[in-house]
C-alpha cells in the first residue's frame, strides 16, 4: 500500500497502461515537458519521450479528432482536454465521430480513445473553468463516461478506460487532485465500467451521487449518523451507461432518495437517475425524490461568496440529508 | 501531355480510363435508380472522375490509407471497393461492407481496404487522416494517408485545425481538395477570398499547389510527388485539383435554380472523361474496340450489381442494436 492522491493515481494509471502496451500515447496541450498543466503528466515526458507524451497545437477538435483516427489505425490514445470548459470545440468529433463509429460502420472500425478533462469547482476558477458538462454527453449511446471519486478509483478507472475498446469521456475533479488521498494497493488495480459502488451502508436514506460529491457525502453522512440515521451511499463511478440495477436496488432499499450532483440541477445526470427510479421504485418510495445540484444559473461565478452559494459542499449536503431522514 | 505521359505507362492510363468510366456509368445508373423510385438518394461524383481516380492510382493499394468524401465513388472503386458493394450500399442493404445499410450513400468506409469510415458533418475526416498519419509514423509505415474534400469544407475549422497538427508534426498525409465550384448552391466566390484553396498550405507551412482536376495525368503527377514526399519524412501536401460539379448536389436538388444551364453545358466540354478519352483516342493508346469492351464490361457488372443489390435483404430489426458498443 502506498498513499496516493488523486492526481499522482491519474499519473500512475497512465505510467502503467503505457509501460504496458506500446500503444498507448499521451496527446495535449502542455502534457509534454510541462507535464501538464496540472502536473497529472508529470515524468511521462521523460520515461516515454516526446513521440508518446505529445505536446499539441492547441486546438481541441485536432486533439480528439487525430486520436481518433490514430485509435482507427489500433493506437490507444489518451486526449488530454486541459479543462472541461475547453472541450466545445471538439464537440462534433466525440459526438458525430467517436460516438457512432462502431455504429455507422456496422461494427468494422472501432475507436478506442480516452478523453480526459478536469472539471468541477471550489478552486476559484470562475465561469470556465469550474464547470461540469457530463450532461452533455450522457445522451450520447456509443460514448461511456466514468468520474471517480477517489483516488482508488481514479487508477483503476482509468486504467480500464484505456483498455476499453470504445471510447471513453474521463473527467476528474480538479479540487480533487490534492485534496483526496489514500491508501493504493501496489498491485494492479482496475475498476469495472459501467457499475456503481455501494460506498456506504445504510437503512435510512439513499444518497446517489459522484466525483467529488462522494466526499461530501462521505462526510455528512458520518455527521448524520451521529444524529441517528444511517445512510447508504451509492457512488455512480460511471455516469453513462447508468448502472439501472444499482440504483433501483438503492432506492428501494431505504424508499427515501437524495441525489446529487455539482452540475446544474436541469437536464443533468441526477435527473435521469430520478427518472430511472421514479419508472421502477414508485410503490417502495416513502418520499419525494430530494435533488441537490448547483442552481440554474449559467456557471460558477469568480467571487468567493459567489463561488460557495453555487457550490454543493459537505454542509450543504448534511442539510439537505437531514431533511430527506426526516420527511 | 505526351510530356507527363512518360510516367505513365499505357496500361496504367487505359486502367484509369477503365476506373473513370466505371465511376461514371455506376454513378448514371444510381440517378437513374433514383429517378425510378428504387433508391431515396444519389450524391454524385460526376465531373470529379478524373481527379479522384489519378489521386487513388498514386497511392499504394492495400498499404496506404483513406478517408474519402462523399462524391468519391472514383476513389473507392480504385481502391478496390466492387460494384455490388457500391451498389448495395447505395440500396442500403445488410450486406452493405460500408454501413450494412445504416447511412446515407456515399459515406464510405471499409476496414478490409484500409478506407476510414466518413460521416456527414463535412471536414471530420481530415483530423482522422491525420490521426491515421500520426500512428503511421509512431509504428513507423512506410505508407501514407489520403483524405479528400470539397473546397466549401476547407473552411472549417477542421481542415485547418488538421493541417497544422500535421505539419507541426512532419505527418505523411495528403490532403485532396476536391475543387467543383460548389458548395451545394454557393459559388466559389461565396466560399473564399482567396485565388486558389492551395494557397492556404502558405500558412500551415506545407506544400500546396493547385491542378486541373480533369487531367488525371497531372493529379496524378501532383499526388504521386506528394507520397513520396510524405514518404521521406517531409509532411503533408495540400492539392487543389480544380473541376466541377456536372449534376446537382444530390438527387433532392435542383440546381437550375442557382445556375444556367448554359454554364453547366460549357463545364461539360472541359469533362476530364471525355477530354482523356479523345487524348487516349488521339495517341492510339484506346482503340473503338477497346473502349466498346469496356463499356459492355462495365454494363454487365452494374446490370449484375444492381440485380443482386436490388434483391439483397435488408438487416433484420434484431440488428438495431448491435455495434453500440463492443460486444
Amino acid at each position: 500500500m502506498t498513499v496516493m492522491s488523486y492526481i499522482e493515481a491519474i499519473n500512475r494509471a497512465m505510467k502503467e497502461e503505457m509501460r504496458r502496451d506500446d500503444d498507448v500515447f499521451l496527446l495535449g496541450e502542455d502534457v509534454g515537458k510541462r507535464g501538464g498543466v496540472f502536473r497529472a503528466s508529470e515524468g511521462l515526458y521523460e520515461e516515454f519521450g516526446e513521440a508518446r507524451v505529445i505536446d499539441t497545437p492547441l486546438a481541441e477538435s485536432a486533439i480528439v479528432g487525430v486520436g481518433i483516427g490514430a485509435s482507427m489505425y489500433g493506437m490507444k490514445p489518451i486526449a488530454e482536454i486541459q479543462f472541461v470548459d475547453f472541450i466545445l470545440p471538439a464537440v462534433n468529433q466525440i459526438i458525430s465521430e467517436a460516438a457512432k463509429m462502431r455504429y455507422r460502420s456496422n461494427n468494422d472500425w472501432s475507436c478506442p480513445i480516452t478523453i480526459r478533462a478536469p472539471y468541477g469547482g471550489g478552486v476559484h476558477g470562475a465561469l470556465y473553468h469550474s464547470q461540469s458538462l457530463e450532461a452533455l454527453f450522457a445522451s450520447q449511446p456509443g460514448l461511456k463516461i466514468v468520474m471517480p471519486s477517489s483516488p482508488k478509483d481514479a487508477l483503476g478507472l482509468l486504467k480500464a478506460a484505456i483498455r476499453d475498446p470504445d471510447p471513453v469521456l474521463y473527467f476528474e475533479h480538479k479540487k480533487a487532485y490534492r485534496l483526496l488521498k489514500e491508501d493504493i494497493p501496489d498491485e494492479e488495480v482496475l475498476i469495472e465500467i459501467g457499475k456503481a459502488n455501494t460506498v456506504r451502508e445504510g437503512d435510512d436514506l439513499t444518497v446517489i451521487t459522484y466525483g467529488l460529491c462522494v466526499e461530501f457525502s462521505k462526510k455528512a453522512a458520518e455527521k448524520l449518523a451521529t444524529q441517528g440515521y444511517e445512510v447508504e451511499l451509492v457512488d455512480l463511478r460511471t455516469v453513462y451507461p447508468l448502472d439501472e440495477q444499482a440504483i433501483i436496488e438503492a432506492a428501494k432499499k431505504t424508499g427515501k432518495v437524495l441525489l446529487i450532483t455539482e452540475d446544474n440541477k436541469e437536464g443533468s445526470i441526477i435527473s435521469e437517475v430520478s427518472a430511472i427510479i421514479a419508472e421502477h421504485c414508485l410503490f417502495d418510495l416513502d418520499a419525494p425524490i430530494f435533488r441537490l445540484a448547483a442552481p440554474n444559473v449559467p456557471a460558477m461565478p469568480y467571487a468567493p461568496p459567489l463561488e460557495k452559494a453555487f457550490m454543493v459542499s459537505e454542509d450543504k449536503v448534511y442539510e439537505k440529508m437531514l431533511e430527506v431522514a426526516q420527511y | 501531355m505526351s510530356e507527363k505521359n512518360q510516367i505513365l505507362t499505357d496500361r496504367q492510363l487505359l486502367d484509369m480510363f477503365y476506373y473513370m468510366l466505371l465511376a461514371r456509368r455506376s454513378d448514371e445508373r444510381m440517378w437513374l435508380l433514383n429517378r425510378s423510385g428504387k433508391i431515396p438518394f444519389v450524391v454524385s461524383c460526376q465531373g470529379q472522375e478524373a481527379m479522384q481516380v489519378a489521386s487513388s492510382f498514386a497511392l499504394a493499394k492495400g498499404v496506404d490509407y483513406t478517408a474519402p468524401y462523399y462524391r468519391d465513388v472514383g476513389v473507392v472503386l480504385t481502391m478496390g471497393m466492387t460494384v455490388k458493394e457500391l451498389f448495395l450500399q447505395a440500396f442500403a442493404k445488410a450486406e452493405d461492407p460500408n454501413s450494412g445499410g445504416r447511412q446515407m450513400p456515399g459515406h464510405f468506409g471499409h476496414r478490409k481496404l484500409n478506407m476510414l469510415s466518413g460521416s456527414s458533418p463535412v471536414t471530420t475526416q481530415v483530423p482522422h487522416a491525420v490521426g491515421m498519419a500520426l500512428a503511421l509514423k509512431m509504428k513507423q509505415q512506410p505508407a501514407v494517408s489520403f483524405v479528400t474534400l470539397g473546397e466549401g469544407s476547407s473552411n472549417q475549422g477542421d481542415f485547418h485545425e488538421g493541417l497544422n497538427f500535421a505539419s507541426v508534426h512532419d505527418l505523411p498525409v495528403i490532403v485532396m481538395v476536391e475543387n467543383n465550384q460548389y458548395a451545394i448552391s454557393c459559388g466559389i466566390e461565396q466560399q473564399v477570398n482567396c485565388a486558389k484553396i492551395s494557397d492556404r498550405a502558405l500558412g500551415y507551412g506545407i506544400h500546396g499547389e493547385t491542378v486541373d482536376g480533369n487531367d488525371p495525368v497531372a493529379v496524378y503527377t501532383a499526388v504521386k510527388a506528394a507520397r513520396e514526399r510524405a514518404l521521406n519524412g517531409e509532411g503533408p501536401s495540400l492539392i487543389e485539383a480544380v473541376g466541377y460539379r456536372l449534376t446537382p448536389h444530390s438527387s433532392d436538388d435542383n440546381d437550375l435554380t442557382y445556375r444556367t444551364k448554359e454554364e453547366v453545358n460549357a463545364a461539360k466540354e472541359k469533362d476530364g472523361l471525355i477530354i482523356f478519352r479523345q487524348q487516349l483516342k488521339k495517341q492510339g493508346i484506346l482503340t473503338d474496340e477497346l473502349e466498346s469492351g469496356y463499356e459492355s464490361k462495365i454494363k454487365a457488372l452494374i446490370d449484375e450489381a444492381t440485380t443482386y443489390a436490388d434483391e439483397a435483404p435488408y438487416a433484420d430489426e434484431q440488428t438495431l442494436f448491435d455495434g453500440v458498443y463492443h460486444q
